[in-house]
């Protein structure tokens, strides 16, 4: 494994446990940006630089600003008082780990079934344009389906409650 | 001769590489390339700023700044050790890695986004086969840095200016990746060297590119509105408009942190301006078919160089748009006009050749701007125009 | 660990990721925290769809790829909705606190 994957494991996972561990919020939301950018690194890696731009493009540009935009409209700038965990944390600590020890566990086990190298696929955009309007037109549509009825259930849910009492 | 000239830097990139061993020449050559653009690009940013302030002075029926070298023309390199030698005031409640950061990550993501641009025959840096898309993230990643500006200066305009930006920056996003699909359906492709060999071709003396179509002049129009929002240019500046907000998202930064954020919005007017030639003007071509003989790099730079001059056109004769005004711009007028743009594409890619295609183009496009414009305005009670003249 | 192949470290950094986000969903205190904890876990089965089908016997069929691109565009939908919602909840109970939220009376 060469020395660009173990930096881009180091900038994900630095990020990912910042996010989840710092006390300020705004703070966290760029940890997880940090992760969300390593992991388009790691697409990129893989040769599947449709997804690796398609991830910047929705998490960075999109996710990453949603979240910001909601911690300010929550006051959450402010530092929360009561601490950050909550107070079942020994229990989710425990689940997490368990859970990782078990994937972990299958994973390593199963690594003689796995294949190990194999030739860089040669993908262009205009072969997942054909397979978007061809093998896959379905999921296509029902997800155009989906942003649609996401967008209009956000904005209703988030509508000022002034507007509705009347 | 000519070829000679066209290709000129590109063959003084080969005869610098000769001198370097086989293994290192690729990436001796990307970074010859990167050295290029990180030289040119802010050498025109300081052209740009005199010719700005000397372009709005003109406007506003006075002189620009003239003493500092012949016509002024010096004004770069004052303006320039005025930012390094100020001092750099952080305030104390800010938070200091977040201030430090914004302004980096804005420069750094507007610099890759010249990484995809063809600048003459032959002269991209990186051909990549998304290269649009790559583009797009880019853009997508500056909205972050502005609102990290914001935020971090504990400034409650700051804030709200940032949270303005960002709100303009997204709707505004939308309506540039949609005018820029017309012409990915057109050509077939997202890599930005295909999309310009595709206009590269002459009927009678005229090139075929996309602005010489109904549906690519409806988008280019889009897309110079959207582009113009995106850079928080004027007449959609309320962002960081000094009557205002002070100074916007950036109140707080001052000496080189200023002088970053000002480079970093000029190097985004400048490639979406080189955007905009690749995809609707035809990037690095010659508009008539015998002027190809003039390099084409000089091409490129010429038609970025009258898309600023038109930014800076604008920025002194439009009034500024309120943010509401402008929301309400961008959702319910230009963005139900750029779907329907697309269906324009649509009709014109399969109806085949003749003058059937641009009868029913036109039409549709001009039939839904008048309608479209006429139910906008219809609540709308304009009383007679009135003129008052200073005494 | 020279012998591992790179599919497995992919493998292995997912797995990581997706406990990290768990933790953080089970664990914090603010409802955005959790969906951030909730974003780390679907990006991190994204990699390992990517993963898998960068090193399948046919690349060509490009599934693995679909099925991440899809994946985004339905975790952005799912992000916009459940801020909403938080949202929502914030200007009924100006709080965000999920351990003061252990009521069923709105």
């Amino acid at each position: 494994m060469g020395i660009t994957f173990y930096l881009i494991a180091a900038i994900t996972l630095a990020g990912a446990l910042a996010a989840m561990t710092l006390k300020h919020l705004v703070h966290a939301a760029l940890a997880v940006t940090v992760a969300f950018a390593g992991l388009a690194l790691f697409f990129l890696n893989l040769d599947a630089q449709f997804a690796g731009f398609a991830q910047i493009l929705i998490y960075i540009g999109a996710v990453a600003i949603l979240v910001v935009f909601a911690i300010l409209l929550t006051r959450g700038s402010d530092l929360p008082k009561d601490g950050v965990f909550s107070h079942t944390w020994f229990v989710g600590f425990a689940i997490a780990a368990g859970i990782f020890a078990v994937l972990g566990w299958a994973v390593l086990a199963s690594a003689k079934a796995l294949p190990s190298e194999s030739a860089v696929p040669a993908v262009t955009v205009h072969d997942i344009g054909v397979v978007l309007m061809g093998r896959y037109v379905l999921p296509l549509e029902i997800v155009a389906l989906l942003l649609t009825a996401a967008t209009i259930g956000a904005v209703i849910v988030a509508l000022h409650e002034k507007e509705r009492a009347r | 001769m000519v070829e000679k000239a066209d290709q000129v830097f590109v063959l003084l990139q080969h005869w610098l590489i000769s001198f370097l061993p086989a293994v290192l020449q690729p990436a001796a050559a990307v970074l010859l390339g990167v050295i290029a653009i990180v030289c040119v690009f802010p050498g025109l940013f300081a052209l740009t700023t005199i010719f700005e302030r000397k372009g709005l002075g003109r406007i506003q029926n006075r002189l620009g700044p003239n003493r500092v070298g012949p016509f002024g023309l010096f004004q770069p390199v004052a303006d320039g050790i005025k930012a390094l030698i100020k001092e750099d005031i952080v305030p104390t409640s800010a938070n200091p890695a977040v201030h430090f950061l914004a302004p980096v990550i804005l420069v750094v993501a507007v610099f890759m986004g010249f990484a995809v641009l063809p600048m003459g025959r032959n002269m991209v840096l990186v051909d990549m086969d998304a290269g649009l898309l790559f583009f797009f993230a880019m853009g997508a990643s500056t909205e972050l840095s502005v609102f990290m500006a914001g935020w971090s200066s504990r400034n409650k305009y700051s804030l709200l200016g940032a949270m303005r930006a960002v709100a303009q920056m997204i709707s505004y996003e939308i309506i540039l990746l949609l005018s820029s699909v017309a012409v990915v359906m057109t050509a077939g492709s997202l890599s930005l060297p295909k999309i310009v060999a595709a206009q590269n071709q002459y009927s009678y003396g005229l090139p075929h590119w996309y602005i010489f179509t109904p549906w690519g002049l409806a988008a280019f129009v889009m897309y110079a509105i959207a582009a113009t929002a995106e850079t928080n240019r004027s007449p959609f500046d309320l962002p960081e408009g000094e009557s205002e907000l002070v100074a916007g998202y950036h109140t707080e930064y001052s000496g080189f942190k200023f002088a970053l954020f000002f480079l970093g919005e000029y190097l985004a007017m400048f490639s979406i301006s080189g955007l905009g030639t690749t995809l609707f003007l035809g990037g690095w071509t010659a508009p008539l078919s015998v002027l190809a003989w003039i390099p084409s790099w000089i091409w490129f730079f010429g038609k970025v160089m009258i898309s600023i001059f038109v930014f800076i056109w604008m920025r002194g004769t439009l009034p500024r748009l309120r943010q509401d005004q402008l929301m309400n711009f961008a959702w319910k007028f230009v963005l139900p006009f750029t779907l329907l743009d697309l269906l324009v594409t649509a009709f014109w890619r399969f109806m085949g050749e003749g003058w059937l295609r641009w009868v029913v183009s036109t039409a549709i496009l001009a039939g839904a701007y008048v309608f479209m414009g006429r139910v906008g305005m219809y609540k709308e009670h304009f009383g007679s125009r009135t003129y008052r003249y200073a005494e | 660990m020279a012998s591992v192949s790179p599919l497995t470290a992919y493998l292995v950094v997912a797995a990581l990721l997706f406990s990290i986000g768990l933790a953080g969903a089970l664990v914090r205190r603010n409802a955005i925290m959790v969906l951030i904890g909730i974003e780390l876990m679907l990006n991190a089965a994204n990699l390992n769809f990517v993963a898998f089908w960068r090193y399948s016997p046919h690349p060509e069929a490009l599934t693995g790829m679909m099925f991440a691109i899809f994946s985004i565009a339905v975790a952005a939908a799912e992000a916009a909705v459940g801020l909403g919602l938080v949202i929502a909840i914030y200007r009924h109970t100006q709080t965000t606190d999920l351990d003061k939220m252990n009521r069923m009376k709105g």
